[in-house]
């Protein structure tokens, strides 16, 4: 009796579920026409940090590996824009696959070197490829030195010039949803089984023919890739980028939203990512003292959600 | 006979340890062979060294008269040699059949992996009951029978089995041995790594003794059985009494 309820259920809410899915994203495509500014401004860099977030959760999630690094990534798109727009007077929409190529290459020299190491050891690598390739284009001329590079030409789609925030909460917005069919196709995959396979026990998925090797150097690329094509379009909407916004306090920002949500759970990393970018903004009026007040915050929500807000079932 | 599997003066070492100090012996084809020892003799090792999970130092591994020595792990399983590490191994919160897969990973077609899930549940039924179940509540003997299952996901020609009766009630590793048995008599050739020895000679065809990484005594199953030697050291007095070796 119950397994039928169960079966004949499942369509009916798959049903109600996609309604939810629709509304939600109408409402959200709605919001432009009664925000203001700073309520727009907020929710992209929102959407924007979902986006990141998703990136590092194929690594840190479904993979199951560490990355303290993961802003050299998002650095690499935006100078990729940067560079292409400025230095070689190309389209913008050139970069995105100029900066899809320059991740991949990033995601193997990361990847490459950290096959074999495990937990405190893939931390200070990672944490290292960082923090070099921010001190690179530090002190790069290509790279614009420590003022980095400005007045990134804004592209065009359509014939419709994305210059106005409007423009870029609805870029943000369609790329933190692309993200998250893409990361749900991805878990869902051939690929994404063997993530988890080589995440709960390495030895007995190598065992089974899994090359272990290949899987998480792919989890390293494609979780770049996410950073790249974020990064592209944060160069353009901000129109100038320099070194000091992919410190190793930006990696880690990235990782406490996959952390704090619940990694390797898609849903859970969509709402780290929001409290990080959100919680600060809701404790401006406490001034000074948000950033305390945001800490607290975090530390009550690991001491009583150990594995994220919304963890993934089986870790 | 031509050997399935060869091992010639094989050396492996964890870092400083010499686990294996010259090991060299041979599995035939369509063979139960099983090799037994006390703790740290060195068996695991083997077993590792063949999949590629430890490399070897020098030394050589042969099989079907290739040298998968230097092979990675993932190419000798996809050869048909596959291990069954110790300890059991499935991958706590998946289903059953999530499980299964896994061992399917290298087939790609699904048709192909429905059709093995298929023979696998024939052969253990009591999978089949528990397909949706999460791993993690089977019992150990079920959960042992989920390995050797995943394992034949790929149609292995060589299955590595690591101890599968550890920690399972007598009934149990009586059963177990019987699906070996069977396995072995529907045309797979088995290494089976065994503390308790009795049992494992009683299935195998041949067996081989480890003493701190070197082989220092072998035969066939019967000979070894009436052993004296092997008999003191490996399967105890009294035929009743809980075994010394099993202990451990």
């Amino acid at each position: 009796m119950s397994e039928a309820a169960v079966r004949l259920g499942r369509p009916g809410w798959s049903i109600r579920r996609a309604l939810g899915v629709v509304v939600l994203l109408a409402a959200l495509a709605a919001v432009p026409g009664f925000a203001n500014n700073y309520y727009l401004e907020v929710l992209s860099e929102a959407w924007f940090y979902v986006l990141l977030c998703l990136g590092l959760n194929i690594v840190v999630g479904f993979a199951g590996l560490l990355d303290l690094g993961y802003a050299a990534f998002f650095a690499v798109g935006a100078y990729t824009a940067g560079i292409v727009t400025l230095r070689l007077g190309l389209s913008f929409w050139l970069s995105l696959p100029i900066s899809v190529v320059a991740a991949s290459i990033a995601g193997v020299i990361i990847g490459g070197p950290t096959l074999r190491l495990r937990s405190d050891y893939l931390a200070i690598v990672t944490l290292g490829f960082g923090e070099m390739v921010r001190i690179s284009v530090r002190n790069l001329a290509v790279t614009g030195g420590a003022s980095g590079l400005v007045g990134i030409e804004r592209p065009t789609l359509f014939g419709y010039h994305l210059d106005s925030i409007g423009a870029y909460y609805y870029v943000f917005l369609l790329l933190a949803v692309l993200g998250v069919v893409a990361s749900h196709r991805l878990e869902n995959s051939r690929i994404g089984r063997a993530w988890k396979y080589v995440r709960s026990d390495e030895d007995a998925a190598r065992a089974m023919g899994i090359n272990h090797a290949m899987v998480k150097l792919a989890a390293y690329i494609l979780g770049a890739i996410f950073a790249a094509i974020g990064g592209c379009f944060y160069a353009a909407k901000m129109t100038a980028i320099s070194p000091e916004t992919f410190t190793f306090n930006q990696s880690l920002l990235i990782l406490l939203g996959v952390v704090l949500g619940g990694r390797g759970k898609i849903p859970g990393v969509i709402l780290g990512a929001l409290v990080i970018v959100i919680f600060p903004e809701l404790f401006r009026d406490v001034g000074s003292m948000r950033m305390l007040v945001f800490a607290i915050s975090l530390l009550l929500i690991m001491l009583f959600r150990p594995a994220g807000i919304w963890p993934e079932k089986w870790r | 006979m031509e050997a399935l599997l060869r091992l010639e003066a094989v050396e492996t070492y964890y870092g400083e340890i010499h686990a294996l100090r010259g090991i060299g012996f041979e599995v035939r084809q369509g063979q139960v062979v099983t090799l037994l020892g006390a703790n740290g003799a060195g068996k695991s090792t083997t077993l590792r060294t063949i999949s590629g999970l430890v490399p070897a130092r020098s030394g050589r591994v042969l099989f079907e008269g290739a040298d998968i020595t230097r092979l990675a792990a993932h190419s000798i399983a996809r050869l048909g040699l596959v291990h069954v590490p110790e300890g059991r191994r499935i991958f706590r919160g998946m289903s059953v059949e999530e499980n299964l897969d896994l061992g399917g990973y290298s087939v790609v077609d699904e048709g192909v992996r429905r059709r093995r899930r298929d023979a696998a549940y024939a052969m253990f039924p009591i999978l089949a009951e528990r397909r949706n179940r999460d791993s993690s509540l089977l019992s150990g003997g079920e959960q042992q029978m989920l390995a050797i299952a995943r394992a034949l996901m790929s149609e292995p020609k060589l299955l590595l089995l690591d101890e599968p009766s550890m920690g399972l009630a007598p009934r149990l590793v009586q059963e177990i041995m019987r699906t070996i048995r069977r396995l072995n008599e529907a045309g797979t050739t088995v290494l089976l790594v065994e503390q308790n020895a009795r049992v494992a000679l009683r299935l195998a065809h041949y067996g081989y003794v480890l003493e701190t990484g070197r082989i220092v005594l072998a035969g066939e199953a019967d000979a070894l059985e009436k052993n004296e030697s092997l008999a003191k050291a490996y399967l105890g007095g009294g035929g009743s009494k809980p075994e010394r070796a099993a202990a451990g």
